[in-house]
């Protein structure tokens, strides 16, 4: 072959190699290649009940109820963040008390997990999102460990359950807790823990780590879980909006600072008692409004969303739910006709 | 002004902004794809980096917008086909529609979700868009399909300018190489 045409040929054979390798890396950093590796969508998948995801609704956490109020902070958590929440004031809050149940019809007395999601917005433009659940530890201790725990509960091998047990000693906390734990028939009565550690920064620059609670101003009462379930499908929203009615419902902003040697990579393990707290200020629930009517419809409780003062600590699942809740939102907003803005619209 | 005739090649600062651009949007592409893939710990900053990197990409595509309409463009060789000719002029058209299309979509996207949008160091930028799922929805849409669409734009120019520099040798690669 003439030298000239050689080269044409080896150049053409050069630049389709580029091009391949660009696909090649691309479709790799995609996780085209790698079908094993989670991802938001296989995470998000899993939580979907057998007959497939309720359309239009957050993909867990599918019932609740909106809520607005204000936060009223009394300037001591100032001491461990600069986040301008903390600084003693009145701030704006939009919230959702909610069910982990990927079912928004789901009868109330048929799931443990209660949760709310706030939001703080501060004059400055910062806004604080979190998203809080009722136990007082996690379940799993990864979020592989969580994607597992969604396969073997899900599974319909009945060994499936006792082998994600012996695999994961950690769920035994909340396992107990969840068993064993008394129920309220009030979002009122809940205390709501972050669970994720986060890293506050104060004035001078130096890092806390912290877990917070919404401590209730109401005194728990405990319930059988047989009494509760004859109060009716849908009791906690009718009680949390009578109660808000007559009065606004109060929680207290508790922020509970880590030992040097307390893990905080490791929602599963509570820190020892006697840990440093700080009351930060109160959550005051003003009006209940229902979700398809409400403000915090369309609002995505991702708990990375931080101010300026709060950032994400060596803890995974932050960023696990961050991606997981954002591929929801993307979801749920593009099915936005099958659960229309209005309640009104929503009953034909 | 200078005379678009006798030009051979892209001025200094063109080029400059060329390779950083080349840089910038290559990075873009693959954060995009590589934190929409993950739910490990990078997710907060290739999503943080995604976003700040996506605004000065639109602020330099702006730049250099301007910088092309001061300065022009070599001209294309005079023996290249007419088909070539016009798909350079058109795969030109849609790299710069992407470049300052991509970042607007992006930012219009968080706007309608009523994501606060942090950059970098602490910079917010407002919203310029209401609260819509509709908006979202659509925006969401545009910015996924667009972005694999941007990445098969730039694997043909990259392509294309391979050929010109090693098959058809005909000065058009070196218009954007370094030198004199």
């Amino acid at each position: 072959m003439p030298g000239p045409q050689r080269s044409v040929l080896g150049s053409l054979v050069l630049i389709a190699a580029v091009v391949t390798f660009g696909v090649g890396a691309f479709a790799y950093t995609a996780g085209w290649l790698t079908p094993n590796r989670l991802t938001s969508t296989k995470l998000v998948s899993a939580l979907a009940p057998p007959g497939g995801p309720a359309l239009g609704h957050r993909r867990n956490h599918a019932k609740g109820v909106c809520f607005t109020g204000t936060f009223e902070a009394n300037g001591n958590a100032s001491a461990i963040s600069r986040a301008s929440m903390f600084a003693a004031g009145q701030y704006p809050v939009v919230g959702r008390l909610n069910l982990a149940t990927p079912d928004p019809n789901a009868a109330d007395p048929t799931v443990r997990v209660r949760g709310i999601g706030v939001q703080i917005s501060a004059p400055d433009g910062n806004v604080w999102r979190m998203a809080l659940i009722d136990p007082p530890v996690f379940a799993v201790s990864t979020p592989q460990g969580f994607y597992d725990l969604l396969e073997a509960s899900t599974s319909k091998d009945p060994e499936a359950m006792k082998g994600f047990i012996a695999a994961h000693p950690e769920f035994a906390a909340f396992g107990e807790w969840a068993t064993k734990a008394p129920w309220t028939a009030s979002y009122a009565e809940v205390a709501f823990n972050s669970l994720n550690a986060f890293i506050f920064t104060d004035g001078s620059g130096a890092e806390h780590a912290v877990r917070w609670s919404l401590r209730p101003e109401a005194r728990p009462v405990p319930i059988t879980a047989e009494d509760f379930a004859k109060l009716g499908a849908n009791y906690l929203e009718e009680d949390i909006t009578k109660r808000v009615a007559s009065s606004p419902q109060r929680w207290t902003l508790v922020l509970t600072v880590a030992d040097p040697s307390d893990p905080t990579s490791d929602p599963t393990k509570a820190w020892p008692p006697g840990r440093r707290t700080v009351e930060a200020g109160t959550l005051v629930v003003q009006k209940i409004e229902s979700e398809a009517d409400g403000p915090c419809r369309d609002i995505n409780f991702d708990p990375t969303i931080l101010p300026d003062g709060i950032k994400v600590s060596d803890d995974p699942f932050p960023a696990a739910r961050s991606a997981a809740y954002a591929k929801s939102y993307d979801l749920r907003t593009s099915e936005a006709s099958s659960y229309p803005r209005t309640e009104a619209s929503a009953k034909p | 002004m200078t005379d678009a005739s006798t030009k051979t090649r892209f001025t200094t600062v063109q080029r400059v902004l060329h390779w950083l651009m080349a840089i910038g949007i290559l990075a873009m592409l693959f954060i995009g794809v590589g934190m929409v893939s993950t739910i490990g710990r990078q997710y907060v900053p290739l999503l943080l980096t995604h976003k700040t990197l996506g605004i000065a990409i639109l602020v330099l595509a702006l730049v250099r917008l301007v910088v092309r309409f001061i300065s022009g463009t070599p001209p294309l060789p005079a023996d290249l086909p007419e088909p070539m000719k016009l798909a350079a002029h058109l795969s030109h058209l849609g790299l710069y529609a992407l470049m300052i299309g991509m970042p607007l979509i992006g930012w219009a996207m968080l706007s309608a979700a009523a994501y606060p949008i942090v950059l970098y160091g602490g910079i917010r930028l407002p919203p310029i868009l209401p609260q819509s799922d509709t908006m979202h929805a659509l925006l969401w849409s545009a910015h996924y399909y667009l972005a694999f669409a941007f990445f098969a734009l730039v694997l043909m120019h990259l392509a294309a300018a391979l050929f010109h520099g090693l098959v058809r040798r005909d000065g058009v690669l070196e218009t954007m190489l370094p030198g004199k």
